[in-house]
Order: C-alpha cells, then structure tokens, then sequence
C-alpha cells in the first residue's frame, strides 16, 4: 500500500473521468483574498478557493473559501440544501458523476489541484475516500467488501486478510464479525453497515476521509459508536464530515465551517463557533433561532 | 353498499376470484394434456365385435360418442356409436372403423387375440395361425405359434438391431467417407486440376471405399438371410397376414396380460417414447431427436441471448445519456417482443440463411454447390432466429434489474477509485445477474414453445441424424434438426393417419411442458443459488 500513497497523484500518460463541458478557470481565484484564513499557520491539507458550482443554471455554491488541515476533523453544519454535501462532494470530483455541473475556482489536496486536465481520478479517490450518508456496502460477503478497494488495486489474497482484519479493527467492527466474515454485508445492521463501509474506505489507506452525514439513519447507540471511531481515527486521517445535528459537530470536530443559501458564512475552531461566533447568522442558527 | 366496497371485502374476494379463474384454465389445461398424453401406453382389451349383418371387426375401442340426430324429436334416447382401431391397414385400407353400437350383436374379448406392432403398415390385430420357418410350419394353433413365436422373436430382434447398426454406422460412415473424397475430387476439378497422382490417390481411395461398401452390403445380405421366420396370421373378415418376424416390434395379447405385465407394457412403451427414433411418419416409436433438438437449440439460443442481451441493457442502462433518444430505443426494442414470430422467422430465413449461409458456402464450401451446406435452414440459424425474437425479453429483465441496484452501490465503488468499468464489472454485474437469470427463464420458456419461425428455419419432420454424433466435427450446426413443438404440429395435423396420431400430440405437448419446466427448473436453481450468495433482495 505504501508504494501507492506515495506514488504521484497527477498521472499525466491517463486522463479518466474527465468531463467535458466544465467550465474550470485556473486563473481565478489564485489572487483572491479571503477573510477567512487557515485558523493556524501549518499548511493546509486541502486547499478550496473560490469555488462556485452549479448545477445546470441553479447555483449550489458561491465563492468557497476555506482550508482544511491535515489530521483533524472539520465539520460542516447548516441547514438543508445549503450546499454542504455539494462541497464535500467535490473534495473526491464525485459530483463528475452528475450531468450539467459546472464548477469554477480551484481545489487543492497536497498543493495538487485535483481538477487539473492530468489529474487521475481514481487515485485522487483512493486517497480520499468518503462514507456516505445511506449505509451502501456492496452485496458481498463482509470480507469482500473490505478487500474490495485493495483487490482493484492488484493486492492478491496473502495480504488482503491482514489488511481487511486490520480495517474492521479501525472500525471497531471486527470483534463483532470475526465469526463471520463470509456472511453478506447486507445482514448487518444499520450501524454495523456504516461501521462496514468506514472499513472499507479505511482498507485502501485514504489520507481524507470524507463522511457525509454518516449518523443521519443511526440510533444514538450507533451514533455514539460511530463518534468514538472519528475521534480515534483523526489522529491518522484528515476527516471531513457532513452533519445536521449540530451536537455532534460540537463533540468530534476541531474545526467547523457553517454554510448557509450556497455561501460558506464562518469557519474556526469548533468551540469558538460554539461558543463565540463571529457572524449574527451562525449564532442564530445555533441557538437554534432558524434552520 | 358503499360501506361494503369501502371495507375492502369485495377486493379480496375480486383478486381471489381472478386467481381461482387462472388456476382453473391452467390446472384444466395440464389435467387434459395429461389424461390424454398419459394413458396412451396403456394396453387396452382386443374386442371382437359381431354385428348384425354378420360382419366380424377385431381391435380396441378408442373412443365412444353421441350420434348427432338432428332431426329426431326431443326425448329420444341418444345413440352411440364406437370408434375401433382395427388396424391392419394393409388388409384393411384403414385404422380405424365407426360402428353403431345398435348394431352389435355380440362382444367379446377373446384371449388369444394377439397384437403386433410392426415396423410398416402399423399394428396387426388377429389370432396366431401358424409360425413358419423357410416355408417349413414350425408350430401351429394359436398357443403353440405363441410359443413358438417367444422362442424365436428375440433371436431375431438381435439381429435387425445388428443390421440397423450396420446400416446407420457402417455404411454411413463409408458414405461420408465417399461425400467427403467426392468434394475434395470436386475442389480440385474447380481449381482446374483434373488428372496427376493427387486425383489418382483420391479415386484410389474411393474405390477402396467402393470395395468396402459392397463387403458390408454382402455381411447384411447374409444376415437377412438368417431372418427367415415369419408368422402367420388370421385376421378378422377372413384375411390372413403372413408376417416376418424382422418386421415386428412387439407382440403381446392385451386380454390375458395381469396388472404387472401392464404396468411393465407401459414402462416400456414410455421408455421406447422417450428413448427411441419415431417410426411410421412420427405416429409411432420414439420422439428422441425432437427432445435432443429441442433442448439443443433452446442451449445454443440462450449461448446467444444472454450476452447480447445483457451488454445491449448495460449500454442502455449504465452508459447512454439518457433522453430522448434511449427512451425511443427502448419502447422500440419493448415493442419488438410483440412482433409475431413468423416475420422474425422470415428475417431469419432472408438475412441468416441466405445471406450469412449463403456467404459461408461460397467462401468456404463452394465445391459443395449447388447443394447449401449453411445456406439453407440448420439449427444454428433457428436458434439465432430464436435468440434475436427473445433478445428483448432479456434485455428488458436485465434493464430492470440495473435499475433496481441503489445509485449508492456504484458511488461507493468509484469512491473507492475503481473506474467505471470495474465498477460495472465486479458489483454491478454480480448484482445484476439475478435479473439476468429471469429474463433467460423467460427466454426459454417463450423460445421452446415457439414453432412458426421454426418451420421455415431449419425444423424438418424427420430428421436423418442428431445435430451432435460421432463424425468429426461431432458439432453439426448446420444439419437440420426435429422439434417438440412442431412435433406437435406435425403429428397433430399434418399426418396421413390423424386417429392413429391424435394421442401423440398430448403425450408429446406434455413432453414439451416437462422439458421446458426442466429447463427453467435448473435456471431458477441457479438464480436462487446467486440471490443467497449476494443477498440482493436485501435491498
């Protein structure tokens, strides 16, 4: 797995996944300024600026600024449809999926802009992976669903058991499916799903982990299961999770960043939002005056 | 009233009743195949009718209905009158007689009345008069020529079972031999090379084939000439038969067998049915190359539906940017099912037979023509007649199958970083196979039934050799084959003795339903076997 993290991101000979039709401008933003600094001087993992995205002429984003350190966990928190998801989406280029989505301004991981022309899309997402908010593990067994990542990534059977074991661990699922790995990741529950696909994204060795509302179907059992293993696994990972229920941004997260209609309106650290929010909207929404 | 419909009652009973309906025609359906198809084994008594201007008729009662009386006056009691098989068509002309019962005057089932199934002119209904061997009388009387006859049948059976082989295998394989070194002599001919040492080898060869051949026929004149036992006998109206034992098939006296003999009678006759080659223009013998050509096409068809089918869905569904356009195409391939059958076999007959065939003689076999080795109708170009009436099925199936896997599943996959491909390929297909395995159901079910693109693809009424044997190249797609269902038809309305034939098209349309459910039986084993190894239906 080493050899991959520390292959280059950018493989200039393929070009997948690339869409056409997307307005990107390399220029723009370079010199922007932004009253929104990186809360510490250490350099950022992921670099987003001035982004504006849209999907056909409605506009989901405007004019994105933020910067994302590595090892810790940011959370962003608003209310529906203000353009959180959107944003997380586009750290892993996800949204190419979507047909009519333009996206302009750049994003940066490691320095590297991931929607240069160059940029191999595949090794872009393996190195920075996501849990989505519906539990979605494949309809394999529980073993080939952790082994998934690294069999497309020609890992043969000798080492895929250390690895798969060594992913449930992270995702303390293990002790609760050793006895039965064969058995289909679908006849777990809800919680024990979600845990399964952390495991899966974590057995290819991300750096960023993406999780986008991963508690929104869990009860609060889960949900604290779950919370426990973003706080164990940020110390090793860049986390970035997605979440409604602004509590749990609270508990899990170092920094938080608030959207509001499509605008990033704050981001700092999470217990000055919390406590001492710059803006008049953050301290509405989290009072709980709207949304 | 309006509380009535409200409370959902009538509904119930609405659905139930729909269901009871469907049951009934279905179970109403398979019942009459059934009864029909299955008693026809069964050894029914030999009557012997005198009626009352004398006249005596021997056979088994086939059937018993009403006279129609159009003009009698209402309360008269009804007629019946019988349907005999007398048999003997070449004493008599005809199987089967109409006698009004009012006109018998005495009916018996005499125990020596003895029934012989022959190998020409279908059965002989009479009494044993005498056995003879080279003209000299062996036995006489009906108990003693039985006996006599037990004696002597098996020997004899042997034996033209030994000819049979030695005209199908022998002699058959000398004549492919000779066809085979007749077109190779042809090729050259065609490359303008009529004389040197290779044309003098060939003929050479062919003349060895030649010596061979007349070795063989001199072995089966030899063997003929063993057979020289025959039986003599009396048949009723004052007829006589003096039959060769190598002729017959089986003899037996229906009125003294006990339950076991019949049951045995019937075990056989099922077994001869299932096993063995048809005789007598298919009314009687065995319906094996129809099964062998009906499960082989339904194979070779689903060989070629099922990849077309299912990467013609996955264009559809997984690739195409859906619109306008992928919705047209996919009413238009919706609607294709429903075009009739007959005009996919003529497309069948224009663009694979002459066109493809066609094509395939004259750049490979051209020393063949003008006699079409694949352009004319084979079983390859029926089961790709076949494939391409089913293809929509298929597709259809697998399109709703695609449809039925969560978005979720594929965003994990190229979340991962697998690319497109491998996401279709290790969670997509897997998870669509299910899906795949219905439609291929469906397929073969509508492709075992179908006969009319047959008829004009390459389906004959009798075949003279499996599409599969022991000559190289042992595949033979190109041969003609028999089918089940146009058994049916062929056997139903299409031949000379329709009495005679009418059992066998139940006993064969019930043949037809066995293995189709075979079929689908092993399809849905296999589709169960998938669903609990991915556990879609989780979903």
């Amino acid at each position: 797995m080493l050899d991959l993290l520390t292959s280059p991101l950018t493989k200039p000979e393929v070009h997948r996944d690339n869409p056409t039709g997307r307005g990107h401008d390399h220029a723009a933003g370079r010199d922007g300024t932004s009253n929104l600094k990186a809360p510490t001087n250490v350099d950022p993992m992921i670099q987003v600026k001035d982004v504006n995205l849209k999907y056909g002429q409605k506009q989901a984003l405007f004019d994105v600024n933020l910067d994302i350190l590595g090892k810790r966990a940011t959370a962003f928190i608003g209310p529906s449809g203000c353009g959180k998801t959107t944003l997380l989406r586009c750290l892993n280029r996800l949204n190419d999926l979507i047909d009519n989505v333009t996206i302009s301004g750049t994003i940066r991981v490691h320095g590297v802009d991931i929607y240069a022309p160059q940029i191999d899309v595949s090794e872009l997402r393996k190195r920075v992976g996501m849990v989505f908010q519906k539990s979605n593990p494949f309809p394999k067994s529980i073993y080939d669903n952790v082994a998934y990542g690294p069999r497309i990534y020609g890992i043969r059977n000798s080492r895929l058991d250390a690895i798969v074991e060594k992913s449930l661990r992270a995702a303390a699922l293990w002790d609760e499916v050793k006895d039965r790995l064969r058995e289909s990741g679908l006849s777990l529950s809800g919680g024990q799903q979600q845990r399964l696909c952390i495991a899966r994204a974590l057995a290819v060795e991300p750096e960023v982990l993406l999780m986008d509302e991963p508690c929104s179907a869990l009860d609060p059992i889960a949900t604290g299961k779950i919370e426990e293993l973003i706080h164990s696994l940020k110390n090793q990972y860049t986390i970035v999770i997605v979440t409604h229920n602004m509590q749990q941004a609270a508990r899990v997260s170092d920094y938080t960043g608030f959207f509001l209609m499509g605008e990033m309106v704050e981001f700092d650290e999470t217990p000055r939002i919390f406590t001492n929010p710059r803006d008049r909207r953050t301290e509405d929404y989290i009072t709980g005056r709207f949304g | 009233m309006k509380q009535l419909w409200k409370s959902g009652d009538p509904f119930i009973w609405l659905t139930g009743g729909a269901l009871a309906t469907s049951l009934v025609m279905v179970a109403g359906l398979i019942s009459l195949v059934m009864v029909n198809g299955l008693g026809f084994f069964w050894p029914s008594p030999i009557v012997r009718l005198t009626l009352t201007d004398g006249t005596v008729l021997m056979g088994q009662i086939a059937e018993r209905e009403a006279i129609p009386q159009p003009d009698a006056p209402p309360g008269t009691p009804l007629q019946y009158r019988l349907q005999l098989k007398v048999g003997n068509r070449d004493l008599y002309g005809a199987d089967f007689v109409w006698v009004d019962e009012a006109k018998i005057t005495s009916r018996e089932a005499p125990a020596e009345a003895v029934l012989i199934q022959r190998r020409e002119w279908g059965d002989l209904y009479g009494t044993i008069k005498a056995v003879k061997e080279g003209g000299r009388v062996l036995a006489e009387g009906p108990e003693a020529g039985w006996t006599a006859l037990q004696a002597r049948l098996p020997e004899v059976l042997r034996v033209s079972r030994e000819i049979g082989r030695i005209d199908k295998k022998e002699i058959g394989a000398i004549n492919t031999a000779q066809e085979k070194i007749r077109l190779r002599l042809r090729r050259l001919e065609l490359k303008g090379v009529t004389g040197g040492p290779e044309v003098e080898s060939l003929q050479r060869d062919m003349a060895a084939r030649q010596a061979e051949y007349k070795e063989q026929e001199h072995a089966l004149n030899a063997l003929r000439q063993t057979l020289s036992t025959s039986v003599v006998v009396a048949a009723a109206g004052d007829k006589e038969k003096d039959l060769a034992l190598a002729l017959i098939v089986r003899a037996y006296h229906p009125n003294t067998m006990g339950l076991t003999d019949k049951v045995g009678y019937y075990l056989a006759k099922l077994w001869e049915f299932l096993v063995d080659d048809p005789r007598e223009s298919n009314t009687e013998g065995g319906v094996f190359p129809a099964i062998f050509g009906t499960v082989m096409m339904v194979m070779i068809m689903s060989l070629v539906v099922t990849p077309l089918g299912v990467l013609a869905a996955f264009y559809l569904r997984e690739y195409a940017k859906q619109g306008t356009f992928v919705s047209a195409v996919r009413i238009a391939v919706n609607n294709l099912a429903g075009v009739p059958s007959i005009v996919f076999g003529v497309f069948g007959v224009g663009f694979f037979i002459y066109f493809i065939g066609g094509g395939i003689d004259r750049l490979f076999f051209p020393e063949a023509l003008p006699t079409p080795t694949f352009g004319t109708g084979g079983i390859l170009w029926a089961s790709l007649t076949l494939a391409l009436l089913t293809v929509p099925v298929v597709i259809v199936a697998t399109e709703e199958g695609l449809a039925a896997i969560p978005g979720g599943t594929r965003e994990a996959s190229l979340a991962l970083g697998a690319t497109k491909f491998e996401t279709t390929w290790r969670v997509v297909l897997p998870a669509v196979m299910p899906s795949v395995l219905t439609g291929l159901i469906l397929a073969m079910a509508r492709a075992a039934g179908e006969v009319a693109p047959l008829m004009i693809t390459g389906v004959v009424k009798l075949a003279p050799a499996l599409p599969v044997d022991g000559v190289f190249p042992f595949l033979h797609l190109e041969r003609k084959f028999m089918h089940l269902g146009f058994h049916i038809y062929d056997v139903g309305f299409q031949s000379p003795n329709v009495d005679a034939a009418r059992p066998m098209v139940f006993t064969t349309a019930l043949l037809l339903l066995m293995v189709v459910l075979l079929l689908n039986l092993t399809a849905i084993l296999i589709r169960n076997r998938l669903r609990k190894k991915y556990a879609a239906t989780a979903f």
